[in-house]
């Protein structure tokens, strides 16, 4: 049982240097957190201030009830993997994962017992004896997680684990890391800039950027319903299309295109109109398209593999492009092309706050196959 | 461009190889002979010379290298005077200084390389500054001082400025050493719950010991040969270190220069700095390049 809870946490570096503002959320118990964000958000500053390796201008850190604000790292029941891993270079694996518990005064027998169990499962056994500099990148990635994960701690801290590692070995301990935190009712905060990572990993994911809470839900739903005109643009790949679009009465106005609002919506003079590329669909024939049609040129075409994102001007403006992502077996090899826009996969932001025009109810709408995809 | 081109050189080449390769070899050897002959030479001459016989010391021609061996001079320093006294002196003063360097020195340089202090490049600047202070003006104000407070004969006369003229060394040394220390190292080791003092102890402590052991090592030296502050603030016989009772061999004798007790003495000055040097050059090794590459 626990439950890491930051209150009004902000950390103010020098006047003009305020990675954190203001930041309140809740992990509970099982839960997996991940703190996303483009660099320099503050991501590992609000990280190293639940540590307690950074200690916060204001506000609060509250682990199962208890506020441990001004208490020390040693003393939070807190474990945390580092990006660099961070091993005792003059340590054996065995005493590096034995240091912490060692510290606690804990019986020789139970710490045995508990890095033996850990290191089984990590596959750690044959490497005990070795020291880190004689490791390679993954197994000391390996170790640092051990180490983290013999000390059962209230709350486990991972910064970046998986930055250091190639592209095919991430993917691998990406799936490990999922299976043996899901098996474990601990909160998890999780650092990361990869969307990949945050979304496959995380039961909660929050959009962090100018040290402000951008969002905090659940990685569907920050697909599905990003907040505001930042989260569009930043989760997802490749990128939303957005556009600032002038309104008449209703009815905003894209090139040649006339698109109603949603009647839910109250129209501020400008809107943000945005709709994912994966979402915006080929028209063969003007007539059966669904939702709005736009047509344009083709200016770039980009060939993806599975599909090809294609770009193109939209007619009746200077230099507006829309790119859709059209499955490679689908033949349309014309210069001009007329796309249509889903109404439901339409999103409206104020232009000038940037916060989503309208949300549905927080159910979730029922999966359709169209929305399957990875997000990537 | 994929393009894959043929090899520019053929192999044939390969033959021509361990001759030249060989001549290179030759000339390497002789360089290295001749450089270490060159900065060998007074050494062994010294070597010689004290185990040469009286006789031959003086001989005209020079006898390079001598038939007869003698310990006559070994013994003769260690018999008429204390000199394994003054040995133990010179000891005594160098190590409490080096340790004295290496314990004010090393939580300083830790305090420059890891805290955000206001005023840390004044005080990086001045430490510089120190050092650049002409040898001889220090000596003055340091007579006056000693002088003033009554330290002459006393080995805190020696041991204090030694430290001091050493400590800045420490520090900048040490102090770039503990900057390319990993900071997630000590981070990693707050969250395992090591204490300021334990992670001293246990994590950086190990960590820095080829760094100490060569400041150590370096600090050890330049108090082992001081001469100036030794000859003047010591005048008590039986308190003098190993330079000045090696200079004062020669003042001994009036008629003739006692070149073979001379050369003895320096030999045995010099013996305990050679076999510490041997005994830790895996570690200095280490610590002179533990910053050439990111560990
Ligand atoms: N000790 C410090 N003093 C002053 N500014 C700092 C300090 N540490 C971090 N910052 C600043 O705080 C901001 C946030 O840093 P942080 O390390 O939290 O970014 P991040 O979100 O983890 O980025 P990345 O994804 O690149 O790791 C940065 O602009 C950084 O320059
Ligand atoms: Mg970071």
């Amino acid at each position: 049982m626990a439950k890491l809870e930051l209150r009004h946490l902000n950390k103010t570096y020098t006047p003009k240097v305020i990675p954190v503002k203001d930041l309140s959320l809740d992990v509970d118990d099982g839960e997996f957190l991940t703190l996303l964000g483009p660099s320099g958000c503050g991501k590992s500053t609000t990280l190293r201030m639940i540590a307690g390796l950074e200690q916060p201008t204001r506000g609060d850190v509250v682990i199962n009830g208890e506020v441990v604000t001004s208490k020390a790292p040693g003393d939070r029941n807190i474990a945390m993997v580092f990006q660099s891993y961070a091993l005792y270079p003059h340590m054996t694996v065995y005493d590096n994962l034995a240091s912490g518990l060692r510290l606690r005064k804990m019986p020789s027998e139970e710490i045995r017992r508990r890095i033996a169990e850990v290191s089984g499962f990590l596959g750690l056994d044959s490497l005990m004896d070795r020291k880190p500099g004689q490791l390679s990148g993954g197994q000391r990635q390996r170790v640092a997680l051990g180490r983290a994960l013999v000390r059962q701690p209230a709350v486990f801290l991972l910064d970046e684990p998986l930055s250091n590692l190639d592209a095919l070995l991430r993917e691998q301990v990406r799936a490990e890391l999922k299976s043996i935190f899901e098996s474990m009712q601990t909160p998890v905060v999780y650092v990361t800039h990869d969307q990949t990572e945050a979304m496959t990993l995380s039961s909660k994911v929050a959009v962090l950027n100018d040290g402000y809470l951008q969002q905090l839900d659940p990685p569907r739903r920050i697909y599905t319903h990003p907040a505001n005109r930042f989260v569009a643009g930043f989760i997802g790949s490749p990128q939303m299309n957005l556009f600032d679009l002038q309104c008449d009465g209703r009815t905003a106005i894209l090139g040649n295109a006339r698109i109603p609002l949603p009647s839910s919506i109250t129209p501020p003079p400008t809107v943000t109109l945005g709709i994912r590329p994966e979402h915006v669909e080929l028209v063969s024939s003007e007539v059966n398209g669904r939702g709005h049609s736009v047509q344009g040129k083709v200016v770039l075409v980009e060939n993806l593999g599975m599909s090809d994102l294609v770009s193109i001007r939209i007619r009746g403006t200077d230099h507006t492009t829309l790119r859709a992502l059209i499955p490679s077996d689908r033949p349309w090899r014309q210069e001009t092309l007329t796309l249509s826009l889903p109404a439901e996969h339409l999103h409206w932001f104020d232009a000038e706050t940037g916060d989503r025009l309208y949300s549905e109810p927080l159910s979730l709408p029922p999966e359709r196959p169209q929305e399957r995809k990875e997000v990537r | 461009m994929t393009t894959v081109h043929p090899p520019a050189h053929p192999p044939a080449h390969a033959e021509a190889r361990p001759s030249r390769f060989s001549a290179r070899t030759l000339w390497l050897t002789v360089a290295v002979v001749l450089v270490v002959l060159f900065s060998l030479a007074p050494i062994l001459w010294q070597v010689l010379t004290s185990i040469k016989v009286n006789a031959d010391i003086a001989a005209i021609p020079n006898v390079y290298f001598p038939r007869r061996f003698t310990l006559q001079h070994y013994i003769e320093i260690f018999n008429r005077r204390p000199f394994l006294n003054y040995m133990l002196n010179s000891f005594f003063v160098a190590f409490t200084s080096t340790l004295l360097c290496l314990a004010l020195g090393t939580p300083a340089a830790y305090a420059l390389a890891r805290l955000r202090l206001p005023g840390e490049r004044i005080v990086l600047a001045s430490v510089l500054i120190v050092t650049l202070f002409p040898y001889i003006l220090l000596f003055i104000g340091l007579l006056e001082i000693v002088r003033a407070t009554g330290l002459a004969n006393n080995y805190l006369a020696l041991i204090i400025p030694y430290t001091a003229i050493n400590i800045p060394l420490t520090i900048l040394v040490m102090r770039s050493f503990f900057q390319q220390l990993p900071r997630d190292l000590e981070d990693s080791a707050k969250v395992d719950g090591y204490n300021t003092w334990q992670m001293l102890v246990r994590i950086l402590l190990p960590l820095t010991t080829p760094a100490l052991v060569t400041t150590g090592i370096l600090a050890f030296i330049a108090a082992w040969n001081e001469f100036i502050f030794a000859l003047t603030f010591i005048t008590r016989e039986s308190m003098k270190t190993i330079p000045v009772a090696v200079a004062q061999i020669s003042g001994t004798a009036v008629f003739e220069i006692p070149y073979g007790a001379l050369a003895a003495a320096t030999v045995v000055g010099t013996l305990p700095l050679v076999i510490l040097v041997l005994l830790f050059q895996r570690r200095i090794v280490q610590g002179l390049t533990a910053g050439a590459v990111k560990g």
